[in-house]
C-alpha cells in the first residue's frame, strides 16, 4: 500500500519528534499522542506516516488508535466540550447535563456542530468529583454546571469568535 | 529583620480550586500587596490540594492559620488591609465550624472537616509549594532516600516495609512488603519499579491531588523501592485527563535531577536509578497491572493471564515492581518513623491511614485522610457533614466499578480491606460517593455496567459478552419491561462473570449489581411489579403533570419542553400530552413556580 504524505511543516515536526524517540523503548502510544497535537485527530495517512517513521506494522498503529478513547480518527470542532459520566457527576445528574447540552447545541454525543465551533464528548472523570456536575471545555472545569452556566459558557466561547 | 516575610499567605492550586478561579485570587493579592508596599512582609505559595473542595478557592494564612473560604477577588483589598496589615482576620470569609459555630482562628484542625482527620500522605498537601523543592527537602525530603542508602540493605528496607504491614492502595490491598521481596529475589541484571497512576475510578482524586500537591514523595517512594529491589529504572503511568499533575511531576523530576537526588550514581553510593513518565490514553483497563505494563510497552491495553506475576517477567519481560500512587507517597514515612509508629496505626489487618475522595451528595466534598478501621458515619456524616438539603441518606459507594453500595445500616462498620469485601464494596482506590433518596440504585447499576461494558477490552468472552447481557437486562429492568424471573439470571450470569473472567475488570464488574440486588432488591421488585421508581429516575416510569391551580401560564415549560408537548396561553393552565411527553424533566426544572409534580 502506498499513501502519498505531503512535505508540510505539520509532518516534518511530527518526524522530527519520531527520529527523537524512536530509539526509546515502546514510543508508540507517545508518538501517537504528539501526532494528535499536531494535527487535531489522527487520519488514515498520519497512521500510515507514524507506522512507516516507527517501521511497525499499520495494523497495530491503527490496532492503539482505536483501542484508547483519546484517540480520535475523526476531526474535532474549535472547543471540545466533554461532560463527565463519572459517578459523582452522575449521582448530581450529569445525564440531564449531557441532554441540556445536546438540545442547546442542536448535536447529540460524538458529532461536531455546524459551524465546526464545538464537538460534544463524554469522559469518565476528570476527578473534578468535589465540582459535580462538571464539564470540561478544552482544559478549562466548570463545575456545578445547571441549565443557566450551560447557556453562559456557550455564548462565552461563540462571544471569541465575533 | 529585613527581607523576612511575616506572613506566608498559602493559595489552593488543586484542581478543584483552580477551576473555581484561585489564580484569580492569587494575582489580586499580588496586586494588592504590591499597592500596599507590603510585597516584602507577605510570601505567597501555590500549594497542592488542600481537601475541602466544596469551599473553593480556599487560602491559609500563616502564622496566624487563619483558613480562608470561597474567595473572591473583590475580598482580597479587605483581606490585605484588615488582616494582613492590621492584624484582624476578616471573619465572614473565615471558615467556621458548623458545630461550634465559633470563627476557627487558633487551629484549622478545630473545624470538623479536619479534627478526625490523621495526615501521613497528604501531611504536605496543601502544606508546600509543589514547584519548589527546597520546601519539600524542609520537610524532611529526601531524607529517607539518604538515610538508606548510607546505612541500610536492600534486606533491611524490604524487612522494615514488611514488618510495617502497609498493603497496596490501589484497591486489592496485597501487601506491599511481600510484593517487594518477590521483586528483589528474582534473578535478573534489570528490573523495572513502576508507578500506578491511572486512576481510572469514576470519584476518585487521591492520586492526582497527591501528585500535584507533593510529587517530590512520590519520586522519594520510588527510589526507596528501586534501591531495595535492584531496579536503575523507574516508569509512572499517568492518566492524559490530569495535565496539572503531568507538568508537576516533569517539574519535580527535574529538580530531583538538578539536586542530585535522581541520575547516577546518587550521594556518592553506586545506586543508580532514574524515572520516565508514561501517559496513557484513556482506557480504564490499564489500571490493571498486566493491562498497564502493556500500555508502557506502547501497544493496545490488553490484560495477560497471570502467573507469571509482573514480579516475575513484567516490563518487557523483566521483574517489574509495580505499586500505587499512594503506595509509594507511604513509604518515606514509614523509613523515617520506623515501622512500629507505622503499624501502631489501623487495624489488626489493615495498618496505617488511608486516603478518601468524599463527592456525590455530601456536604463536605474533598480529599481525606483517616486511619484505617475509621467508621463509614464518621467519614460520611461528621467529616463530610452528612447528606445536603435536608435529604435521606440512601447508600454510599466504595470502590468505584468495582466496588458496592453500602446501605445505612452497616454505617458503624470500621474500614479495612477485609470488612468491605464481607459488605460487598472493597476498599477500591477510595472512591466515596454519596447517596440520598433521589439516587436509584437500579439505575446506579445500570450506571456501572455502562461504564465497565465500554471499557472491557474484548480479550475474554465473559467480560465482553457478559457484560452487555448484564446491562441489557438491567435496561429493561430501568424501562418498566423486567419479569421477576429476571432477577435470578442476573444474580447467576453475574457470578459467572465473575468466577470466569480473566482479569479484575472483569472479576469485579458485577459487583454494583450483586450489592444492589443484596441490599436494594426492593428498588428492583418495585420496578418489576409496579412499574415505580422510588427516586424518581427511571424516566419510564415517571410522569409529570402540571397541577392547573398552581399553574401561573407562563408558557417557560412549553418553550423549553424538547418535544413541544405542552399547550397553553395566558390566562388557561398549561397542559402536558402524556403520549408525546419523553419524561426528561426540563419543564419539572424550570417551571418559576413549582407548578409540575413528578410521580
Amino acid at each position: 500500500m502506498h499513501i502519498h504524505i505531503p512535505d508540510n511543516p505539520q509532518y516534518r515536526e511530527l518526524k522530527e519528534y519520531i527520529e527523537k524517540e524512536k530509539g526509546k523503548k515502546g514510543p508508540l502510544i507517545k508518538v501517537l499522542h504528539k501526532a494528535q497535537d499536531i494535527f487535531g485527530y489522527l487520519p488514515k495517512e498520519v497512521q500510515y506516516f507514524v507506522a512507516r517513521e516507527l517501521n511497525v506494522n499499520l495494523s497495530d498503529v491503527y490496532g492503539v488508535v482505536t483501542f484508547y478513547n483519546f484517540f480520535s480518527t475523526t476531526p474535532k470542532g474549535k472547543n471540545e466540550i466533554n461532560v463527565c459520566l463519572g459517578t459523582a457527576c452522575y449521582v448530581r445528574g450529569a445525564d440531564k447535563v449531557l441532554s441540556m447540552l445536546e438540545e442547546e447545541l442542536s448535536i447529540v454525543n460524538g458529532e461536531t456542530t455546524e459551524d465546526n465551533l464545538f464537538t460534544l464528548n463524554t469522559a469518565r472523570c476528570f476527578g473534578a468529583c468535589g465540582l459535580a456536575p462538571a464539564v470540561m471545555i478544552n482544559e478549562e472545569v466548570y463545575g456545578h454546571v445547571d441549565r443557566k452556566k450551560i447557556k453562559t459558557m456557550l455564548a462565552e466561547y461563540k462571544s471569541k469568535e465575533e | 529583620m529585613a527581607g523576612v516575610p511575616k506572613l506566608d499567605v498559602l493559595i489552593c492550586g488543586g484542581a478543584s480550586c483552580i477551576s473555581n478561579h484561585s489564580h484569580d485570587i492569587k494575582d489580586k493579592i499580588h496586586e494588592e500587596l504590591k499597592k500596599k508596599g507590603i510585597e516584602d512582609d507577605v510570601r505567597v505559595i501555590e500549594t497542592g490540594c488542600m481537601g475541602p473542595c466544596e469551599l473553593g478557592p480556599v487560602m491559609l494564612v500563616y502564622p496566624d492559620k487563619v483558613f480562608y473560604q470561597r474567595l473572591k477577588p473583590e475580598d482580597i483589598g479587605n483581606i490585605v488591609e484588615n488582616h494582613f496589615i492590621k492584624g484582624r482576620p476578616v471573619a465572614e470569609k473565615v471558615l467556621v465550624s458548623e458545630t461550634t459555630r465559633a470563627i476557627i482562628e487558633k487551629e484549622q484542625e478545630d473545624a470538623d472537616f479536619f479534627k478526625k482527620q490523621t495526615k501521613i500522605v497528604l501531611s504536605n498537601c496543601g502544606r508546600i509549594d509543589p514547584e519548589n523543592i527546597e520546601e519539600y527537602i524542609t520537610e524532611n525530603g529526601y531524607a529517607a532516600i539518604g538515610q538508606i542508602l548510607t546505612s541500610s540493605n536492600p534486606d533491611d528496607v524490604v524487612e522494615t516495609i514488611k514488618k510495617s504491614g502497609l498493603r497496596g492502595r490501589g484497591g486489592g490491598g496485597f501487601p506491599t512488603g511481600r510484593k517487594w521481596e518477590f521483586v528483589k529475589n528474582a534473578e535478573n541484571d534489570q528490573k523495572y519499579v513502576v508507578c500506578n497512576a491511572d486512576e481510572g475510578d469514576p470519584g476518585a482524586f487521591m492520586d492526582r491531588s497527591v501528585l500535584e500537591g507533593d510529587p517530590h514523595c512520590i519520586i522519594e517512594g520510588m527510589s526507596i523501592a528501586a534501591y531495595a529491589v535492584g531496579a536503575n529504572k523507574g516508569y509512572v503511568y499517568i492518566r492524559a485527563e490530569y495535565p496539572l499533575a503531568i507538568t508537576r511531576l516533569e517539574h519535580a523530576l527535574e529538580q530531583a535531577r538538578e539536586y542530585g537526588f535522581l541520575g547516577e550514581n546518587i550521594f556518592e553510593t553506586g545506586f543508580s536509578f532514574d524515572i520516565e513518565i508514561r501517559i496513557g490514553a484513556g482506557a480504564f483497563v490499564c489500571g490493571e497491572e498486566t493491562a498497564l505494563i502493556s500500555s508502557i510497552e506502547g501497544g493496545r491495553g490488553n490484560p495477560r493471564p497471570r502467573p507469571p506475576f509482573p514480579a516475575i517477567s513484567g516490563l518487557w519481560g523483566k521483574p517489574t515492581l509495580l505499586n500505587n500512587v499512594e503506595t509509594y507517597a507511604n513509604i518515606r514515612h514509614i523509613i523515617l518513623n520506623g515501622w512500629e509508629w507505622f503499624s501502631s496505626i489501623g487495624t489488626e489487618t489493615s495498618k496505617g491511614t488511608k486516603v478518601f475522595a468524599l463527592s456525590g451528595k455530601i456536604k463536605n466534598t474533598g480529599l481525606i485522610e483517616v486511619p484505617m478501621g475509621t467508621t463509614l458515619r464518621e467519614l460520611i456524616f461528621d467529616i463530610g457533614g452528612g447528606v445536603p438539603d435536608g435529604k435521606k441518606f440512601k447508600a454510599v459507594q466504595l470502590g468505584g466499578p468495582s466496588g458496592g453500595c453500602v446501605p445505612e445500616e452497616y454505617l458503624d462498620t470500621p474500614i479495612d480491606y477485609e470488612t468491605l469485601i464481607e459488605l460487598g464494596a472493597m476498599m477500591g482506590s477510595g472512591g466515596v460517593i454519596v447517596m440520598d433518596e433521589d439516587t436509584c440504585m437500579v439505575n446506579t447499576a445500570r450506571f456501572f455496567l455502562d461504564f465497565t461494558k465500554s471499557e472491557s477490552c474484548g480479550k475474554c468472552v465473559p467480560c465482553r459478552v457478559g457484560l452487555v447481557k448484564l446491562y441489557d437486562m438491567l435496561d429493561k429492568i430501568v424501562k418498566g419491561n423486567g419479569e421477576l424471573e429476571d432477577l435470578e439470571k442476573l444474580e447467576s450470569l453475574c457470578h459467572s462473570v465473575k468466577k470466569t473472567s480473566l482479569c479484575g475488570l472483569g472479576q469485579t464488574a458485577p459487583n454494583p449489581v450483586l450489592s444492589t440486588l443484596k441490599y436494594f432488591k426492593d428498588e428492583y421488585v418495585e420496578h418489576i411489579q409496579d412499574h415505580k421508581c422510588r427516586a424518581k429516575v427511571c424516566a419510564d416510569l415517571v410522569t409529570y403533570t402540571i397541577i392547573p391551580e398552581a399553574c401561573r401560564s407562563c408558557g417557560i415549560c412549553a418553550k423549553n419542553c424538547p418535544v413541544d408537548c405542552i399547550t397553553g396561553s395566558k390566562g388557561v393552565p398549561y397542559v402536558i400530552n402524556q403520549d408525546v411527553c419523553i419524561s426528561c424533566g426540563t419543564c419539572y426544572d424550570v417551571c418559576p413556580f413549582d407548578s409540575i409534580i413528578k410521580e
